[in-house]
């Protein structure tokens, strides 16, 4: 059997094929990895106004209490419990609508995936989480999730929907003409919003490093939306190409690529994820590796690199130190069409990780001089409210 | 114009062969954001790399389709890789290849052969 008689398809498959997407496997999935305006444009368009994506690959769920006491704050600590052991963040400090980037980790303090996890804003839905975890990773982030709170909350998979990101500096007008309470979102907060009856969950979150919104749409509903948000003139469809390419020059990891088992979130440059009150907790995997990691620094970090001139280094290509001896590997890099240069990232040693380190890249046998600069690349724009 | 299934063209001016990509491959690789030529006085074999063409999303190898020296590479891609959708069987040739057996032309597609395996695709 072939890879493609397996592919799933997302609730706006037939919106994709409409639109004349080119589309490619990823994730388990016959996606769209670019539209006839091709990816510079996308990626440009998603930049300077708005870009719509489907990302219903990921793994959107709700993890919720079998038996709520129906203490808001009792049930949001009792379903933190359960989570909290799998993860390296700090759930049960969340505030009712907040968003929370965290790491599921394993016994060495590797990293399986990163994920977003959500505290309900109302308090009759307490004691239930928002989570989203990758495409790849998302049956197994599942079962583990499933598994460790078995017999005391349920894991409901809300793949069976549409996930879309709609990203850019125009998202915010644009999806006010749907739900003009959307506005009021700050990065990093979602809430539930109704429309026809059923339930949609508005973020204000993305992975563009642009302001935007990530929308869980009821499957019946999906095509509906995805048409009247593109209807908008201010929006155009993007791909996963523009996907990769936004999230590059935002700095942001891709799990599978810049980080995986073998990798710490201190490692990553994730250090933020790894919550001060769970370093003291005693129930965080891989305790002993995060917390020498913290204090002494780890074996190697991931760097931005700008190459300096020559190709852009793709995943995989060796980075050198000024003496030719190769020091680490390439994990993401391409041409920025922001910046119009090749941007990478990789993982270095913590002495050649500084901005401003002279290093080499290599590309096809030759090497190529880069810097370490700081990321993101470009600038995030993310949308703060009081 | 002589084509392979490779999606590469050669014109053919005596033993002076220029070679480029087609439309079709052009379309194919999406933006190209940057193009890799062979040096002058590279020996070509058939299967060497000829010129690597970069989109956003990946790197892509030409491959010679026949033997010979290199006499020439288009310098103008590098500064203008865009010319590789705008005008891809025109002005965006990468290499002019001296060739060293032309019996290896014969094997290769007319542009009506061309275009039918293009339907066959």
């Amino acid at each position: 059997m072939s890879e493609s008689d397996l592919l799933r398809m997302t609730v706006l498959h037939p919106a994709h094929l409409a639109l004349g997407a080119r589309m490619t496997p990823f994730g388990g999935y016959d996606m769209p990895v670019q539209y006839p305006d091709g990816v510079l444009a996308e990626h440009r368009w998603t930049r300077d106004q708005a870009g719509l994506f489907d990302v219903s690959h990921m793994g959107p769920g709700f993890l919720t209490l079998n038996a709520p006491s129906g203490d808001p704050d009792a049930d949001h600590a009792a379903i933190s419990a359960l989570i909290e052991p799998l993860i390296s963040g700090d759930i049960a400090g969340l505030k009712p609508g907040q968003l929370r980037y965290t790491v599921l980790l394993n016994e060495t303090g590797g990293m399986i995936d990163d994920l977003m996890v959500g505290r309900p804003r109302l308090p009759d839905r307490q004691g239930r989480l928002y989570i989203v975890v990758n495409a790849g990773t998302k049956d197994n982030d599942f079962a583990l999730i499933a598994a460790a709170a078995e017999g005391r909350a349920t894991l409901t998979r809300a793949d069976d929907r549409a996930l879309v990101a709609l990203q850019g500096p125009a998202a915010e007008s644009v999806l006010a003409t749907l739900f003009p309470e959307a506005a009021d979102l700050s990065f990093m907060t979602f809430r539930r919003f109704d429309r026809k009856g059923e339930g949609f969950v508005i973020s204000r979150s993305g992975y563009s490093g642009e302001d935007g919104y990530e929308i869980l749409i009821p499957s019946a509903q999906a095509l509906e939306v995805w048409d009247l948000l593109i209807a908008d003139t201010r929006v155009r469809p993007v791909g996963l190409g523009a996907r990769d390419s936004l999230r590059l020059e935002a700095g942001l990891p891709l799990y599978g690529h810049d980080a995986d088992e073998t990798v710490s979130p201190v490692e990553a440059g994730l250090a933020f994820a790894v919550a001060k009150r769970r370093r003291a907790c005693g129930d965080l995997r891989g305790a002993e590796r995060l917390a020498r990691e913290l204090s002494h620094g780890p074996a190697r970090i991931r760097v931005g690199l700008r190459v300096l001139s020559g190709a852009p280094a793709r995943e995989g290509a060796e980075i050198a130190d000024a003496t030719g001896a190769v020091v680490g590997r390439v994990t993401s890099g391409g041409p920025s069409p922001s910046l119009g240069f090749p941007i990478a990232m990789g993982f270095v040693p913590p002495s050649l990780s500084a901005v401003g380190t002279s290093l080499q890249v290599i590309v096809r046998g030759r090497s190529q001089p880069a810097e370490v600069v700081a990321m993101p690349f470009v600038p995030h724009r993310y949308v703060r409210k009081a | 114009m002589h084509f392979t299934k490779d999606h590469e063209w050669i014109e053919l001016d005596g033993d002076i062969a220029t070679v480029g990509i087609t439309n079709y491959a052009a379309e194919q690789l999406g933006d190209v954001v940057f193009v890799e030529l062979p040096e002058v006085g590279k020996v070509l074999k058939p299967g060497d790399s000829l010129a690597v063409v970069e989109s956003v999303k990946a790197a892509s190898d030409v491959y010679s389709p026949i033997s010979g020296e290199v006499i020439a590479a288009n310098d103008g891609l590098t500064g203008n890789p865009e010319t590789v959708n705008q005008s891809p069987e025109k002005l965006a040739w990468f290499a002019r290849v001296k060739l060293a057996d032309p019996a290896e032309i014969t094997g290769l597609m007319d542009r009506p052969a061309y275009e039918a395996f293009l339907q066959s695709l």
